[in-house]
């Protein structure tokens, strides 16, 4: 193991490296810190200056208020509207495309395979002006489905790397088997593959979640309306309408966080699982 | 990653129940993959080149007519200020971010710790990597504010004088890709952390008995096995610096007077704020041909590793 366990060392060079770990916590998590303390201040108290002592009072109804005033609910729900379905849909789509992948070899397959990763990584201005022009054509524009279409087609590419990947490592002997009781390949995939998939699946769904979750760039690209605006861009919105109520935007950002990070504590494994593939060979 | 994959078009072929069926066993994985490839064609891999075409245009995105300029919108483009303070903050961006791989490893060998809580600990390093763009650019505008802020706060108790960081043409920049920062480096760190886990105990069991430690141990032994992690690292972590807009449109809207812009959110300004959708392609088509030379060199990579 490296570095040498801590717990081997001298007492003094333990406590030391306790007190390092929690220096460095605080400074990593300082600018959290600060929007978390400020949004449980009252207005009066940040007039008056009292920015970084302990709070007189402690001000939770910043948060009620948040609700009250502002459409974020509907933000948050138009946030679910449009990340569920584009979620279902590019993992179902990458495991089909991923089972292709990994278990045929055909003219074509590596072409096919470099397409979706190459592509999963362009830049997202390079796409912005025809798949803007294609959702205004259709009628799309600043509807949830220019979204969902959107985010399910371009997250199909990564999801397929993933899946392709972890399909690979299923053994082919399981596939052999079954062809040989006289299983077709849509039944193989179905009843030998699919049932094997619960973890990928599992860990590429909370991943993707929070990709979408937290888009900015084509939120802000597809859709204008209040009815339809997910919570990145409502919030951004709401900013430039408080100016400077910083107990409010400072809320208003932690209810927007809360949702992914909720997802990240609660499914830390499976996250972890999906976003280090490959890192270890 | 690189079982030996079937070759399921070759023998026993005649046999194979699909074909019983009537189709063809050629047919079967582009059955599978017919739904994705349509989808990944309609809505990445044809606007692309939709977007080369459209660079050639001088539109504004509403009219019906696009009239043709040829290399218009390309020799304007690099007779515009904007556009070479745009390519200079993308370098910034670029060099800068590769401070990300270099503290994720070194926060990464501080937490690879059997102790107790270091689970949670490992989480609260990582979580901000969840956090969407525009949150993290409030709460490092707001870190950042000059008269109550944070950071202002901090400098104040140590008697240093105080700065404005994302007013003053010169920090502006350079503080928000420390923003950009914080979450990258919380990825780095966690490619780090499975790639230590991964580390061959014997070798440096080894390496200890013949007497290397601390920085030698990890320069000879630990880096050179974390190869892997570090590719992952550093294509993430470029691909991630060239995609950045949200902090900054966010924080600054590419101010003051256009000194933190980069290619990303300049391509944005153009086409969405002025209407000039042509000139916004070929701004988008710079930004892909830079970032070609890297998917290039991650997908060569890649295919390197498939044929083992």
């Amino acid at each position: 193991m490296f570095p040498a366990p801590i717990q081997e060392a001298p007492a003094a060079k333990r406590y030391a490296y306790y007190a390092l770990v929690a220096i460095a916590l605080i400074f990593w998590l300082l600018p959290l810190m600060a929007v978390l303390l400020t949004s449980i201040r009252s207005l009066t108290e940040l007039n008056e200056g009292n920015y970084w002592g302990m709070p007189k009072e402690w001000k939770f109804s910043n948060y009620i208020e948040v609700f009250q005033q502002t459409p974020m609910i509907r933000y948050m729900l138009n946030t679910v509207i449009i990340t569920l379905p584009a979620v279902a849909g590019a993992i179902t789509l990458a495991t089909l495309a991923g089972f292709g992948l990994a278990k045929y070899k055909f003219r074509g397959n590596l072409l096919m395979f470099c397409m979706f990763v190459g592509g999963n990584f362009v830049p997202f201005q390079i796409l912005m002006v025809p798949v803007r022009n294609m959702a205004v054509r259709m009628g799309l524009y600043d509807t949830f489905w220019a979204l969902i279409l959107f985010h399910l087609a371009f997250q199909t590419g990564f999801c397929t790397l993933f899946m392709r990947n972890f399909i690979s490592t299923l053994p082919d002997a399981l596939m052999e088997s079954a062809r040989v009781e006289g299983a077709n390949e849509f039944q193989i995939f179905w009843s030998i593959i699919l049932p094997l998939m619960r973890p990928a699946l599992a860990a590429l769904a909370v991943l993707i979640f929070t990709f979408i979750w937290n888009d900015y760039f084509w939120a802000l690209v597809m859709v204008q309306s209040d009815a339809v605006k997910p919570v990145t861009t409502g919030l951004s919105a709401l900013r430039g309408e408080w100016v400077a109520s910083w107990q409010l935007i400072s809320a208003g950002s932690i209810i927007a966080a809360l949702p992914p990070v909720a997802m990240f504590f609660l499914l830390q494994r499976q996250f972890i699982a999906g976003l280090t593939l490959g890192a270890v060979k | 990653m690189n079982s030996p994959q079937q070759s399921v078009s070759l023998a026993g072929e005649a046999a194979l129940p699909s074909k019983r069926r009537g189709i063809s066993i050629h047919l079967v994985p582009w059955i599978f993959m017919a739904p994705a490839v349509i989808v990944f064609a309609i809505y990445v891999v044809i606007p692309i080149f939709q977007s080369f075409w459209l660079s050639l245009f001088d539109w504004d995105g509403l009219s019906p007519t696009k009239k043709f300029i040829g290399i218009g919108n390309y020799t304007a483009l690099f007779q515009d200020e904007q556009f070479w303070t745009s390519i200079k903050n993308n370098i910034y961006w670029l060099i800068l971010f590769l401070f990300g791989p270099v503290i994720g490893l070194a926060i990464a060998i501080l937490l690879n710790q059997k102790v107790r809580a270091m689970r949670i600990v490992k989480s609260l390093f990582f979580f901000p990597f969840v956090l969407s763009g525009v949150v993290i650019g409030l709460v490092f505008s707001w870190f950042y504010e000059p008269s109550h802020g944070l950071l202002n706060t901090i400098l104040g108790i140590f008697g240093l004088p105080q700065i404005a960081p994302l007013s003053d043409e010169h920090l502006v920049t350079f503080s928000i890709i420390a923003a950009g920062l914080w979450p990258q480096i919380a990825y780095c760190m966690i490619l780090y952390l499975t790639g230590l886990t991964a580390v061959d105990p014997e070798q440096i069991e080894a390496a200890r008995i013949d007497g290397a430690r601390g920085l030698r141990m990890l320069w000879h032994v630990i880096i050179p096995q974390l190869r892997p992690a570090t590719f992952i690292a550093v294509v993430v972590t470029v691909i991630g610096a060239l995609r950045s807009f949200d902090l900054v449109q966010v924080m600054t809207d590419g101010g003051p007077f256009g000194s933190s812009s980069i290619l990303a959110y300049f391509m944005f300004q153009q086409s969405i704020t002025n209407f000039r959708m042509g000139y916004g392609a070929a701004i988008a088509v710079v930004l892909f041909l830079i970032m070609s030379v890297f998917i290039a060199f991650f997908l060569r990579h890649m295919i390197r590793n498939e044929r083992g």
